[in-house]
């Protein structure tokens, strides 16, 4: 008996149109625009640089005797780990990438839960104030933080007004501005799924945790806080991933010394026409995010599933 | 207004509590006592502020006027984590991110309890809901039976002074209900505690609790023990709110001593009835008369002095223990009226459309207000 419902569902489910229809469309999207450059890439990536249009020598050759003849490069892989310049930019990329998604962290979860916690009314037109930035150009709202951070910016200006300082702090082209911009062009990115989470967060279960003698930091603590963790999770992956590959933010705000892997595939490419040694960097980003997440991912259900049936 | 019974002095007084939202007033000027020990039911239909009512005994909503002392201690500012209340809530309100035993010992923790003398607790009070062996699960793993007895275990762990329960048996289904109910009492009786439960389900008040609160629109219409909230209801919406009943309604014809002679243009004649309370001739007056407190025959009664009706059957339902019958009367009115089922022996069944005769004494019926 038990049984009978969801093994129907399941033959509703299994095969028809509809249900595959859902499934390949997502499957075709993934195949033809990120399995299909990434491959592309990848076998630039295995071939050598030459002089021409296109600047790259072909992997796959006739030889006199009229046999296919694969040559595969590895130069370009051993690259990245012989200059300590790759190397350094990825870490650097990490780094920067883990501190805008922590600064994200920080400022998107108060907002997000105060949002989640304002009344009805309140609500959409909170979140639609922390949306409504991406209706301009990104590339306008960073040369507004240009306008704010320069030594003769805003911000000096009104700190210097204020007493605070008596010198214009440097922020423009250093790490720090990078830090700033990144983390105010990525905040909706955190905000949104904290403010999924905390929103459909079953009010009973604080008022249950107060009812029990925890004040509200208390509660914070021990029931909103993990609670929230699906939250914090897909926020964090969600500024951290394309963190790592940010282009446009350090360019534009950072310093030409502190170069991030994606200045250095640039510069690889249009710079160097070495599209091999960049197209080996481009790779090597994608599969070192690429494996670490998914490992975690796997991990993560195969634990949930265990415990699941370890109850049942 | 009613006084708690001797055997339960007072333990918690609402004075002159209101709540309003903004337009909406919840709650209106309420003064209630509740015993020491009392299993005490605020019983209504939804909207009806007993939820309200719940939330500001908890700490979850501030009374916009009046106060609600607990013991000797004005708790109306009090902060729900300083309370001597614990709270079961309808949801159950289990944190599905701890086991079973986390759960309970929660609240232990916060006081401060020393580590072993909170597994103890938690161990006894896994005994008394019956739930040993489950401490290590977590909630989505728990049947509903089983969460409804977590959310128990966890509620009274912390000893509190007063247990407060928002619909305790919503979501368990009838059988398991009936068999709770016994059980819940039973433990109440056990810990002593003061229990307030929130209920929309009439059966459950009476089964349980010492006392009923029955309210409406905001108001106590009526206060007391089961038996006197049906067999006395003070009030029509009372009468007509607790189990089934014919109300009727008429004009004193006259009236000497406590016999009083109604005439019931719905029933087709007068009527007698037996009352101490005063009413004047020329007075309209409505009547509660519960479905069993009439006897149905097919023909009419030798005892004397009884109001006998004639009638036709209109309607039946067979409902196994007895039958109810909807009986059409001269004057239009249709009366319920319920009759055991005794088997052999017993009288004879009756049909749809057989003619019958109601009656019933003149104590059966009792005034209520319009």
């Amino acid at each position: 008996m038990r049984d009978g419902i969801p093994h129907r569902l399941g033959r509703i489910a299994s095969g028809g149109l509809g249900r595959r229809l859902v499934i390949g469309l997502p499957a075709l999207w993934m195949g033809l625009f990120f399995l299909l450059p990434f491959l592309v890439t990848l076998k630039i990536a295995f071939s050598t640089s030459i002089v021409g249009i296109p600047p790259i020598g072909p992997i796959v050759t006739m030889t006199d005797d009229g046999a296919l003849q694969l040559t595969i490069h590895i130069e370009n892989w051993s690259y990245l780990f012989s200059d300590p310049m790759y190397v350094v930019a990825y870490v650097r990329s990490l780094f920067t990438a883990l501190i805008t998604t922590v600064l994200c962290l920080l400022i998107g979860y108060p907002m997000a839960y105060a949002i989640a916690r304002s009344s009805k009314r309140w609500r959409l037109l909170l979140l639609m104030l922390v949306i409504m930035p991406f209706w301009t150009s990104f590339l306008i709202r960073v040369y507004a933080w240009m306008g704010i951070l320069k030594e003769n910016g805003l911000l000096n200006n009104l700190l210097l007004w204020l007493h605070v300082i008596h010198q214009p702090l440097a922020i423009m082209n250093t790490q720090w501005a990078v830090y700033i911009v990144m983390a105010y062009a990525y905040l909706p990115f955190m905000l949104l799924p904290l403010y999924a989470t905390l929103e459909k967060m079953d009010l009973s279960l604080v008022e249950a945790s107060q009812d029990l003698g925890a004040r509200p930091f208390t509660t914070f603590l021990l029931v909103t806080l993990p609670l929230s963790t699906p939250g914090i999770v897909a926020g964090s992956l969600l500024v951290f991933i394309p963190a790592v590959g940010e282009f446009l933010i350090p360019t534009l705000v950072g310093s030409p010394g502190n170069m991030m892997i994606a200045s250095v595939v640039f510069n690889e490419f249009f710079n160097n026409r070495d599209w091999p040694t960049a197209s080996a960097v481009a790779t090597a980003v994608v599969l070192f995010l690429l494996i670490p997440i998914v490992l975690l991912v796997w991990l993560r259900a195969r634990s949930d599933a265990r415990a699941a049936a370890a109850a049942s | 207004m009613t006084i708690a019974a001797a055997a339960h002095p007072p333990h918690i007084r609402i004075e002159g509590v209101s709540k309003r939202f903004g337009e909406f007033t919840a709650v209106r000027d309420i003064d209630l006592t509740i015993g020491r020990g009392e299993l005490f039911a605020l019983l209504g239909g939804s909207g009806c502020g007993k939820t309200t009512l719940l939330r500001m005994l908890a700490g979850f909503a501030a009374p916009t006027t009046g106060r609600i002392m607990i013991g000797e201690r004005d708790v109306t500012a009090m902060p729900p984590y300083d309370r001597p209340v614990n709270m079961m809530f309808q949801s159950y309100a289990l944190f599905p991110h701890m086991t079973v035993q986390d759960n309970i010992a929660f609240g232990l923790k916060r006081e401060g309890v020393e580590k072993r003398e909170v597994a103890r607790r938690v161990a006894e009070v896994m005994a008394l809901v019956k739930m040993e062996g489950l401490e290590r699960r977590k909630p989505a793993h728990l049947s509903g039976g089983q969460r409804q007895r977590v959310a128990l275990a966890r509620a009274v762990v912390k000893k509190p002074e007063v247990l407060l329960l928002d619909e305790p048996m919503s979501a368990l289904d009838k059988k398991l209900r009936a068999h709770t109910q016994f059980e819940l009492s039973a433990i109440q009786r056990q810990l002593g505690i003061t229990f307030v439960m929130v209920t929309h389900d009439q059966e459950e008040a009476m089964a349980m609790a010492t006392r009923i609160a029955v309210m409406e629109a905001g108001r106590i219409m009526q206060v007391g023990p089961p038996q006197e909230i049906y067999e006395q209801p003070r009030n029509r919406f009372v009468a007509d709110f607790i189990g089934t009943v014919n109300l009727l309604d008429g004009t004193v014809a006259s009236a000497a001593g406590d016999h009083v002679v109604l005439a019931c243009p719905s029933l087709g004649q007068d009527i007698l009835l037996r009352t101490a309370r005063y009413l004047a001739v020329g007075e309209a007056a409505s009547l509660a008369l519960r479905p069993e407190r009439i006897t149905i025959a097919s023909e009419a009664p030798r005892g004397d002095g009884l109001n006998s009706v004639a009638g036709r059957v209109h309607d039946l339902a067979y409902l196994g223990g007895g039958s109810v019958y909807r009986v059409a009367l001269a004057g239009g009115q249709v009366m319920e009226v319920s009759r055991p089922n005794l088997g052999l022996g017993g009288s004879a069944p009756l049909a749809i459309g057989e003619r019958v005769v109601l009656s019933w004494s003149p104590d059966a019926a009792i005034p209520i207000d319009p």
